[in-house]
């Protein structure tokens, strides 16, 4: 996971997740729906993470465990950017 | 009869600003096609309060599903209204699969929005039970 993509997650988590708190008070383990992200922000920063960074996120990583923390997030988001979050088609040969 | 039931409260401004940030994208990723018409007068934008009591009313499924850390796309969770007219919910896809699996034989919903919230209540019926 690299660093700049953690910086630019903690940003538009700032700008998106609607929390009570100063993001820069979380770590990146920390649990953002406990931090007080409701399931709608998380949709807000969803869309603003795709925007970001130029990705979709496909309905099978649409789960609490991804968009719970800033670490969880760059772990999905490198994935995607990797091309290894899609899965293959179904019937797609060998 | 056994019965399962969840309850959810949505910022009606977090849909208000979801909808003029991310306007189509956000529609066709969380609402299903008739909530969408049926949340927009003719001519119109779609209403962030209506729009706000579906959000309500899928997370609040989502709870008598116990999802927990499964994917459910929102929009497998669809509001309707019956042939009488009254609100409610059909499950397609991984919704619908989730529900069998936990027993669910049917789901009522009820909606509501005022001022700033909008909320949603929503009842399982769990099968084999009297």
């Amino acid at each position: 996971m690299s660093e700049g993509t953690r910086t630019a997650i903690r940003e538009v988590v700032r700008e998106h997740a609607r929390l009570p708190i100063d993001v820069e008070a979380l770590g990146d383990d920390a649990d953002l729906f406990a931090a007080g992200m409701t399931s709608h922000a998380s949709v807000n920063l969803m869309l603003a993470l795709e925007d970001a960074f130029a990705i979709q996120f496909p309905d099978h990583m649409l789960t609490r465990s991804v968009f719970e923390s800033i670490a969880s997030l760059a772990t999905a988001i490198d994935e995607l950017a990797a091309g290894e979050g899609v899965p293959p088609p179904a019937g797609g040969g060998t | 009869m056994a019965r399962q039931i969840g309850i959810d409260l949505v910022s009606v401004d977090s849909v208000r600003e979801a909808v003029r940030v991310h306007s189509d994208r956000y529609l066709g990723r969380v609402y299903t096609p008739r909530e969408v018409r049926d949340c927009t007068a003719p001519g119109g934008v779609p209403d962030a309060r209506r729009l706000a009591a579906r959000f309500a009313a899928k997370e609040a499924a989502l709870k008598v599903l116990r999802a927990g850390d499964e994917p459910v796309p929102w929009r497998s969770i669809g509001v309707c209204a019956d042939r009488d007219g009254r609100t409610c919910i059909e499950l397609t896809g991984a919704a619908r699969e989730l529900a069998r699996r936990r027993g669910i034989e049917g789901l009522d919903v009820s909606l509501t929005h005022e001022g700033p919230f909008a909320a949603a209540v929503v009842v399982a019926k769990l099968r084999g039970s009297t």
